[in-house]
């Protein structure tokens, strides 16, 4: 059976394509080096209109043909109070455009204008080389260095020097822990359940917080900072997994990008951590066929967040100790320990 | 039944679910219909395959292995029809509940009138209603406009009107939505999708058809007092998969190979449960409920009427969606034992991102049973005001669902739809453990004999029948006697008091005569009125039940007395209780 894998991998090649969700402008070329928040894309969100009725401001009955009067088209661009729609006579009528922007149509007596939005920004999410420009839409990215997949992300985009504060798998972030050295670094910790922890991070403040894992408490404040809040583990009081830590700890002081998005299994996207490396790394495979000997996390209590390796795949259905019956597999933990596992509960590591 | 098979034909039923898809075969066994096997596979819809028909045609693999019935062809296309050595198939149908959410802005007159009609026709499908412009909404066209710019709906559902009557104020509505059509490149723009009044049916398609995609459908709403969602909801539920077929990879190929065209899994359950309306008891109603990963469908119907409800919660992605909407003590208030709060709220939490994972302890999966109960209870309160029908008597009421179906033993299933739905009177609870019910929604469109005949085989469990008497009588007083007089001979006399929940001495498929003999105050059944009766019982996977307990159910606030009282309701049914 072909599953998805997790990947946390000391050394890989990744390709990412970033794009934007409407068409914008592409600010990067090919064959250009980009840092993770380097824009490389913009698009101006059209999402601001005013309409302004010139019939009603003229004051003119139904039956006057307003289009006459009106001295614009559509796609003009227009500065604020510049006129719209003039009426002669005696008492010489104007009506101004209430703000600057683009006239976007115009019918029945009615113009309508597009403000200038704020420009949405696409960051690049990592440090790599642009391979491929999309036209309108952003770019194709690709690095080489150290991949470190999370489960759950802030949407937030940003990367700095990693500075290891886990002593340890099962690692506690308290904010007595944070100073003000660490200002500007991306620190990586392992749980956190206490939201002045969040805060302290945010007051310093840090590039990006790295975690194994978060109490479900602080997703609504997790989720308001500006600064990338990455679990690796997920939700809950669940230990940094031996692979993501190793990898994590032997690389302090590099670079280490976070682009924290949300898992969305539908369209492949996903929170990553990543250490641009200067090495040549081989590109993983997204999807392998689930057999023993391969590298897993288990998922769910009473073994959330343990890495183990698939020792053999069992035929037909299992009992499980609960009175379900799933497919499943024995797994060897860490500790030795064998374990038989619903295979829905194993998270495949390449 | 014994209904003659005339020109039978083989039919595989695919059902693209968020996380399993499954092949469905059915074929006629001794001159019946009957559920012959299925195969289950992990959805490929996503990360990493993106394409549905991987898992398609791995469900297909897997039905070919444990059937030895061969249905793909050396190029790995379906078999159809049957060929003459017995392999393929003759029909094919798709359900899916596979893929995003559609968004969709809801516009209409007067809020509490076609408004609500809108959204009433909009949560009949996979989708979320991110805005509403209606006639006292205060904000100027321009913000109008704007927001649904911003809202980037998939659809637009405009209604309003009754027949013959307003028109400029369904215009305007109309105009509004030209002028985002107009600021909006063309492949961004929102589908339309019509159904207010007639007379402009014909104007607003041949202007709207200008701008963007454009479905017309009859009124939702033809007169003042007069609600009509049935058809629009069907021309909707097409609109809706013709949407996905651009969101989901593979789905309309596979749409090319079906002998009708796809159908969401929840419109088609909806469509057997009106099925079974017009089969059974025509004064009570039936009750479908279907406990997704990421969706909840209510469908409630009575004589061929109904109404469907898909709520956003589910035991997947869903759980995310009711630990934002409910309070967590309302979920934590059904587990049968003390655990802390952060501990359920982050077990949940985990579980979303998760949609697969399995419990794994005896107290994870209580977790998951407590939220199964209150999703049940939200969704079956939230659906309760579309109904067609008052009250909560049905017969029957039919369960759909893996983690409500696939329960440890079946005495749990029951007792999460007791508790989460709170029906009364008398009702048979029917399980849907082969996940067979939509597919027989869509099949019954090219073939109407064949759900009502694998309805009546094993492929669906009894889990028996349950009597939920009414009474104003106090807690533990005696509220009715029951005789149990067993068609092999044999009686047994029980005295029920109120707050009682009992499993009664009848073992799965023994038949027996019940006798039931209430006091003053207690209503056996709400649709017969009165305190006595005498019916045919048959024994369920779960005998049969008697539910004593009140409506609504109140549990205690003290947390132990509470565990205490949720414990002995599940021996009750689990048979650990010696009575």
């Amino acid at each position: 059976m072909q599953v998805a894998v997790t990947h946390f991998l000391p050394l890989t090649h990744i390709r990412r394509e970033r794009l934007l969700p409407v068409n914008g402008r592409v600010l990067v070329k090919k064959g250009q080096k980009v840092a993770a928040s380097d824009v490389i894309a913009e698009a101006e969100l059209r999402n601001q209109h005013i309409l302004v009725d010139v019939r009603q401001a003229l004051r003119l009955p139904r039956n006057v043909d307003v289009s006459k009067l009106i001295d614009r088209r559509s796609g003009d661009k227009v500065e604020e109070g510049d006129v719209l729609a003039q009426r002669g006579g005696i008492f010489r009528r104007v009506v101004r455009a209430p703000a600057s922007g683009e006239i976007v149509h115009i019918s029945g007596g009615q113009v309508m204008i597009e403000l200038k939005g704020a420009p949405q920004q696409l960051l690049a999410g990592f440090n790599g080389e642009v391979v491929e420009v999309i036209t309108n839409r952003g770019a194709m990215i690709e690095a080489d260095g150290a991949l470190l997949q999370g489960v759950w992300g802030n949407q937030r985009v940003n990367g700095g020097l990693l500075l290891m504060l886990a002593r340890g798998r099962d690692d506690v972030l308290t904010d007595d822990r944070l100073d003000i050295s660490m200002r500007g670094s991306v620190v990586v910790a392992g749980h956190c359940a206490q939201a002045e922890a969040l805060m302290a991070a945010a007051q310093l403040p840090l590039r990006g917080l790295v975690l194994s894992s978060m109490s479900a408490d602080l997703i609504p404040l997790a989720e308001k900072q500006e600064f990338p809040i990455l679990l690796l583990d997920g939700i809950g009081r669940i230990p940094m997994n031996s692979a993501a830590y190793k990898i994590l700890s032997t690389h302090e002081k590099h670079d280490l990008c976070i682009n924290a998005v949300a898992w969305n299994a539908f369209n492949g996207e996903r929170p990553e951590a990543f250490i641009p490396l200067p090495a040549s790394g081989q590109p993983a495979p997204e999807a392998v066929t689930l057999k023993s000997g391969k590298t897993v996390r288990m998922i769910g209590a009473p073994y959330d967040g343990v890495i183990g390796v698939v020792v053999n795949v069992l035929s037909g259905q299992t009992l499980l100790p609960t009175g379900l019956r799933s497919a499943a597999a024995e797994v060897r933990l860490e500790d030795n320990q064998m374990v038989t596992v619903p295979l829905p509960n194993l998270d495949v590591l390449e | 039944m014994t209904t003659s098979v005339v020109d039978a034909e083989s039919v595989l039923a695919i059902d693209v679910g968020s996380i399993f898809t499954r092949a469905s075969f059915f074929d006629v066994v001794e001159a019946n219909y009957h559920f012959v096997a299925g195969g289950v596979v992990p959805s490929t819809a996503g990360h990493p395959f993106y394409d549905v028909g991987e898992g398609v045609y791995q469900a297909l693999e897997r039905l070919q292995q444990i059937t030895g019935r061969v249905f793909l062809d050396g190029e790995a296309n379906l078999a159809i029809p049957t060929q003459p050595d017995g392999n393929g198939v003759d029909r094919v149908v798709l359900t899916y509940s596979v893929g995003t959410k559609l968004k969709m802005v809801v516009a209409g007159l007067l809020p509490d009138v076609s408004l609500e009609s809108a959204r009433r026709l909009a949560t009949s499908c996979y989708g979320r209603v991110v805005d509403a412009i209606g006639l006292t909404d205060r904000r100027k066209p321009e913000m109008q406009v704007d927001a649904i710019l911003r809202a980037r709906p998939d659809l637009i559902i405009l209604v309003g009107g009754t027949d013959q009557g307003a028109s400029r104020s369904v215009i305007k509505l109309a105009e509004l939505v030209i002028l985002a059509c107009r600021v909006l490149p063309k492949h961004q723009r929102p589908q339309l999708f019509y159904a207010g009044n007639q007379a402009l049916s014909k104007k607003i398609k041949e202007v709207m058809e200008k701008w963007t995609t454009t479905y017309v459908a009859p009124n939702v709403r033809p007169g003042i007092d007069l609600e009509d969602i049935a058809p629009a909801r069907d021309i909707l539920s097409r609109a809706a998969t013709t949407i996905h077929f651009d969101q989901i990879d593979g789905l309309q190929q596979l749409a090319s190979i079906c002998s009708t065209f796809p159908i969401a899994t929840a419109h088609a359950f909806g469509r057997m449960v009106r099925f079974l309306s017009r089969v059974y008891d025509p004064v009570k109603g039936v009750l479908g409920v279907d406990l997704g990963a990421s969706a909840t469908t209510i469908a409630a119907s009575v004589s061929g009427e109904l109404a469907l409800d898909v709520l956003p919660y589910g035991m997947g992605k869903g759980l995310a969606e009711l630990l934002k909407t409910c309070p967590l003590k309302e979920i934590t208030r059904w587990l049968p034992m003390h655990l802390p709060e952060t501990v359920v709220h982050d077990y949940l939490w985990q579980r979303s991102l998760y949609p697969a994972a399995l419990p794994l302890t005896e107290e994870t999966l209580a977790i998951e049973q407590a939220a199964a109960r209150q999703m049940l209870y939200l969704a079956i309160r939230h659906s309760q005001k579309n109904w067609v029908l008052e009250g909560m008597t049905f017969e029957p009421i039919v369960a759909s669902g893996t983690f409500l179906c696939n329960a440890p033993q079946p005495w749990q299933s029951l007792l999460m739809l007791l508790d989460g739905l709170q029906p009364v009177g008398i009702t048979t609870f029917i399980m849907d453990q082969n996940a067979l019910a939509a597919s027989l929604g869509a099949i019954a469109r090219i073939n109407s004999v064949l759900p009502v005949q694998v309805l009546e085989t094993a492929a669906f469990i009894n889990l028996g029948t349950v009597i939920c008497p009414l009474s104003s009588a106090r807690a533990g007083a005696k509220i009715m006697e029951v005789r149990l007089e067993y068609e092999s001979g044999g009686e047994v006399r029980l005295d029920i008091k109120k707050g009682m929940l009992i499993a009664l001495p009848l073992q799965p498929r023994q038949v027996a005569r019940i006798h039931l003999r209430g006091s003053h105050r207690i209503e056996i059944d709400p649709r017969s009125k009165g305190g006595a009766g005498i019916f045919k019982i048959v024994g369920g996977a779960c005998g049969a039940v008697i539910d004593a307990r009140g409506r609504p159910l109140v549990l205690p606030k003290d947390a132990s007395k509470r565990h205490e009282l949720l414990l002995k309701w599940k021996k009750s049914l689990s048979g650990e209780l010696v009575r």
